[in-house]
C-alpha cells in the first residue's frame, strides 16, 4: 500500500492556498508537513481525506483505508469513554481491541461521561477512536494539541509500536516535535500566487 | 447504521437531549388553544384537525435544527463521512432518529389532546393514521432542511423558512384525513396522499440531504 500524491492543488473558500503538491508516502512511514499558520495544512489534509474536491491533480490511495482527525475530536459529551469508542467501531465494522485504552492512558477514564473529561483526556479519547477503527492511512492534524509532554510521546508510541507497525501510514500536520523519525514536507515553497484563476466553483464567495 | 442510531436515540434521552422538546411544545400549544378560542365545544371540536396537525407541526419543526447542527460542531459529521457509512444512510438514520424521538411521541400523545380538544369519537383512528403516516414525512423533509443550512449561524431561521412551505402538503392532507374522519366521511383518499408523500421523502430526499450535505462539509 502506498499513497501517491501528484500535482495537486487546493483551495480554501474558493481561493486557491497550495499547488503542485506532490509526494508520496510508503506503507509503514509517516510524512510531517510544516509550515506557518494559513498555508494550507487543513485544507490539504482535508482533500487528501476526501471531505473536499482538488481544484486539480490526484490522490491515489486506496478507497476506504482512510482516517481524518482534526480539531474537533467527535465526541460525544453525554456518553461514556467507552460508549463513545464503541460506537466508532460499530460503525466502521470493527472490534474494539481492549489494548487502546491503555496505549492512550484511559483505563481508569473507561466509564466517565466525556463531558467530564479535561481537555488533554479529551484529545487522548480522540487519538484513541483512530485506534478502534482500523483505518490503515490517517491524516492527522494538529494531533498533539493540548497534550502534555507524557501524552505526546505516548501518541508517538502507539503511532510507531501499532500503527506503522502493522503497515500503517500518517500524515501529521503539527508544530511539535513528536519524536519519531520522519521526513518532513515544508509547505511554504508550495504557496499558491495566482489568485482568482478560476478555480472557484462558488458563486457567492 | 444501527451504531448510529442506537446511539442517536441514547443521545436523544440522556441530558440535554431534547427527547421531550416537542412533546411538551405539543402539549402546550393543544392545552393553550382552549384558553384562547373559548370553552364552546361544538367550536373546539370543529378546529380541533386543524389545530392538532399544526401543533404537531410545528412541533417536529423546533428540534430540526439539531439533526445536523451538533455533529457538525462537535466534529463527528466529517468522521462520519470520512467513514464506510454512506452519507445518503446517514441522513436517512437522521430522519428516522428525529421521527423515534418526536414523531412518534407526538403521535401516541394525540389521542389524549383530541380529547382536550372536543374531537369527536369517529376521528380518533384517523388522528392516529394521519399522524403515523405523515409525521415520517416531516422529520424526512426537515432533515433534508436541516442538511442544507448545517454550519450556518443562525440557520434555524433560514430553515424553518426552507422547510415549511415542503410541510404544507403534508399539513393540508393530515388535517383533511382527521376532519374527514371527524364528519364521518372516507378519509382514505387523503391518507393515501400522506402515505405517497411519506414514501416519496424517504426514497428521494435522503440523496438529497447527502448531496447538500457534502457541499456543506467543503
Amino acid at each position: 500500500m502506498k499513497l501517491t500524491v501528484t500535482d495537486l492543488s487546493v483551495a480554501r473558500g474558493g481561493a486557491p492556498v497550495l499547488s503542485g503538491v506532490s509526494f508520496a508516502v510508503n506503507a509503514g512511514s509517516v510524512l510531517v508537513l510544516r509550515g506557518p499558520n494559513g498555508i494550507g495544512k487543513t485544507t490539504l489534509l482535508r482533500t487528501l481525506a476526501g471531505l473536499q474536491p482538488a481544484l486539480s491533480g490526484t490522490v491515489d490511495v486506496p478507497v476506504d483505508t482512510v482516517a481524518y482527525a482534526s480539531h474537533a475530536d467527535g465526541i460525544k459529551a453525554q456518553l461514556t469513554v467507552t460508549e463513545n469508542l464503541a460506537f466508532w467501531a460499530d460503525v466502521h465494522g470493527t472490534t474494539m481491541p481492549d489494548s487502546v485504552f491503555g496505549a492512550f492512558d484511559l483505563d481508569d477514564l473507561r466509564t466517565r461521561l466525556a463531558g467530564t473529561l479535561s481537555a488533554g483526556q479529551k484529545r487522548r479519547l480522540g487519538l484513541a477512536r483512530l485506534g478502534v477503527i482500523g483505518r490503515k492511512v490517517l491524516f492527522l492534524d494538529e494531533p498533539t494539541v493540548s497534550l502534555d509532554g507524557f501524552s505526546v510521546k505516548m501518541f508517538a508510541n502507539w503511532l510507531r509500536d501499532v500503527h506503522l507497525a502493522h503497515g500503517g501510514i500518517a500524515v501529521i500536520a503539527t508544530h511539535v516535535d513528536l519524536g519519531i523519525d520522519a521526513p518532513e514536507l515544508d509547505l511554504t515553497p508550495f504557496r499558491s500566487t495566482a489568485h482568482a484563476s478560476g478555480g472557484s466553483d462558488e458563486a457567492f464567495l | 447504521m444501527i451504531a448510529l442510531l442506537r446511539r442517536d436515540l441514547t443521545l436523544a434521552v440522556r441530558a440535554g437531549g431534547g427527547f421531550g422538546l416537542g412533546l411538551a411544545f405539543f402539549l402546550i400549544v393543544v392545552v393553550l388553544v382552549p384558553f384562547g378560542v373559548g370553552p364552546e365545544a361544538a367550536v373546539l371540536s370543529r378546529i380541533a384537525p386543524g389545530i392538532l396537525w399544526v401543533a404537531a407541526l410545528l412541533a417536529a419543526l423546533l428540534s430540526l435544527d439539531r439533526i445536523f447542527a451538533l455533529d457538525f460542531e462537535d466534529g463527528t459529521l466529517p468522521l462520519l463521512a470520512t467513514s464506510p457509512l454512506p452519507l445518503e444512510g446517514v441522513a436517512l438514520i437522521k430522519g428516522v432518529a428525529h421521527w423515534i424521538t418526536t414523531g412518534l411521541p407526538l403521535t401516541l400523545a394525540a389521542p389524549a389532546l383530541g380529547f382536550l380538544l372536543n374531537l369527536e369519537m369517529s376521528a380518533y383512528v384517523w388522528l392516529l393514521a394521519s399522524l403515523a403516516l405523515g409525521t415520517p414525512a416531516l422529520s424526512m423533509i426537515g432533515t433534508f432542511g436541516a442538511a442544507l443550512t448545517v454550519g450556518l449561524r443562525r440557520g434555524g431561521l433560514l430553515m424553518s423558512l426552507l422547510v415549511l412551505p415542503l410541510y404544507v402538503p403534508t399539513l393540508i392532507f393530515g388535517a383533511e384525513a382527521v376532519r374527514r374522519g371527524a364528519l364521518g366521511l372516507d378519509a382514505t383518499t387523503p391518507l393515501l396522499m400522506l402515505a405517497g408523500i411519506t414514501l416519496g421523502s424517504f426514497a428521494l430526499l435522503p440523496f438529497a440531504a447527502s448531496s447538500a450535505l457534502r457541499v456543506n462539509l467543503r
